[in-house]
């Protein structure tokens, strides 16, 4: 096996096992560190597919921000494993029956769909530069459509945070 | 890939060299820090371990060691003892990327003295620093104090606020230097006067400059910002519940945090390991005696920076919560933006 391919292996794996981690852990904290431990692996891999800046701000945005964010929230309210409520039959029996509709369309779509062989070649799309270039001139339109979209988002969570005028509590 | 042995054991020194450097100026900036206090209040400050107190952060280090270890009943443990680890980690892992000075060209080949030359140098500082806040919660949450959480809540969301400012202001130097390897931005700020105006990314970017300087304040969690330790309101900030060198751990990150961040001051806007006549000495002294000088001067205008951190703590009362928020959204941020408005219209319209 080449580096490549343990290094490949091993962050598969990684990404994996703490993304089970997130859903499988009973205390929120857990959850959102082994989320944070996802976010590391998926930027492992951005890296070796030579997209550095997709790794860099993969980790600022959402290992640093969003994350930061949710445990905030999380520490605040102050959540443990023992305060999580009971949930009723009803519910687990949803539960059970939507989640393995789910697996086993994954299932059929799993089995019909080859393997690709791993492409090692590296590409150069991912480095900053090519990536600017690429945003800027073919595909502008959709950018700054999403720029909008978030200043939208920004000014409607200010709107939604402001107190109402008259009232100061 | 065939990966040479030779440069992995050059890398493995040079990391060893720049980690145990970092660790040693970190150390004598807390003896510094205290010199530095009693000279302004007109003490004599630690004058009894060796000569000037010289041993002073030996003792301190080796009392912290000794202490003895307590991890409270109800914390949570693994965390408990993960937080001080990150805030070491985080602070260690930025020097990665920093230029100490010039490629040394010898016979047997290049010797660089930089870790990584990686093309997102800048970005990857950035990444780190957002990271390094989670030390801070991770440890105060785990502690189960309500002082603690309450410090760490307030230093994540001074963190995160101070990072929208600096990340604009680093926009705007961008926009002016075209990459974010810290390696070639030193570069760009080659000798001290180009001929026509300074080399220096400060005589460019003053306002940009002030933004940075500030916030990169706020993130070390220095006075005049230093609300997450905040001993009248939160009895002592994060670390309360820590003891012996987890304690340690966590006071001399933010020293380390501190060295770090001068240099990469220094390296952004203040030439790096750049200083005026420097082709001159290139051609008179040999390249290795050269390669230290400059790794010197680098050194030199780190440590400018780190004493005038230290008069800043000295002479500036700590803000309040209200005010520290005040002052990073609605004057710092508008500011940069401003300031990248200006960048983009001198690039455009004025150089070309």
């Amino acid at each position: 096996m080449s580096v490549y391919e343990i290094l490949f292996w091993f962050l598969t794996v990684m990404a994996l096992s703490c993304a089970l981690g997130v859903i499988l852990s009973r205390n929120p904290v857990n959850s959102v560190l082994f989320l944070i431990a996802t976010f590391f692996a998926i930027s492992g891999h951005y890296i070796l597919m030579n997209a550095q800046f997709l790794a860099i701000v993969n980790i600022i945005v959402y290992a640093g921000a969003i994350m930061v964010l949710f445990l905030f929230v999380i520490m605040l309210m102050n959540l443990n494993a023992d305060t999580e409520p009971q949930k009723n039959r009803l519910i687990q029996l949803a539960g059970v029956i939507s989640g393995g509709a789910l697996f086993l369309v994954v299932l059929a779509a799993l089995r019909t769909s080859t393997v690709n062989v791993l492409e090692q070649t590296s590409t150069d799309i991912g480095l900053i530069k090519n990536l600017g270039k690429t945003l800027f001139t073919q595909f502008v339109l959709p950018f700054e459509i999403s720029s909008v979209l978030f200043l939208s988002a920004m000014i409607g969570a200010v709107v939604i945070g402001k107190k109402e005028e008259g009232q100061t509590a | 890939m065939e990966l040479d042995l030779m440069f992995i054991l050059g890398k493995i020194i040079l990391i060893t060299v720049i980690l145990l450097g970092s660790l040693g100026i970190a150390m004598y900036a807390t003896w510094a820090e205290r010199k530095v206090a009693a000279i302004m209040q007109d003490r004599r400050g630690p004058n009894r371990a060796g000569f000037m107190g010289l041993l002073q952060p030996l003792a301190d280090g080796g009392k912290l060691f000794f202490k003895e270890e307590i991890i409270p009943d109800r914390s949570t443990r693994f965390l408990f003892i993960m937080g001080p680890g990150l805030a070491m980690l985080t602070a260690l892992m930025t020097s990665a990327v920093v230029p100490w000075g010039p490629d040394i060209v010898t016979n047997s080949g290049i010797i660089t003295l930089q870790v990584a030359d990686i093309n997102i140098g800048i970005l990857f500082i950035f990444g780190v620093v957002s990271l390094g806040v989670y030390g801070v919660m991770l440890g105060g949450w785990a502690s189960n104090n309500k002082f603690s959480l309450l410090s760490s809540i307030r230093a994540a969301s001074q963190a995160i606020s101070y990072e929208l400012a600096m990340g604009i202001t680093l926009v705007a130097m961008l926009m002016m230097t075209g990459s974010l390897s810290l390696r070639e931005i030193v570069d760009q700020q080659h000798g001290f006067w180009d001929g026509h105006y300074f080399t220096w990314n400060f005589f460019k970017q003053p306002l940009g400059f002030l933004i940075f300087f500030v916030c990169a304040l706020a993130e070390l969690n220095r006075a005049p910002f230093d609300l997450p330790e905040c001993e009248s309101e939160l009895n002592m900030g994060y670390h309360q519940e820590y003891s012996s060198m987890k304690l340690g751990f966590y006071l001399f990150a933010e020293y380390i945090n501190m060295f770090i961040s001068s240099v990469i001051m220094a390296t952004l806007f203040f030439g790096g390991y750049n200083f005026p006549f420097m082709d001159q000495v290139a051609g008179a002294v040999n390249p290795i005696l050269f390669s230290v000088i400059c790794v010197m001067v680098l050194l030199t205008k780190a440590i400018g920076f780190i004493l005038f951190i230290m008069f800043i703590r000295w002479t500036l009362p700590r803000f309040r919560y209200d005010q520290l928020m005040r002052l990073g959204w609605k004057s710092l941020i508008p500011l940069a933006l401003v300031n990248m408005l200006i960048t983009g219209v001198v690039i455009l319209w004025v150089i070309k």
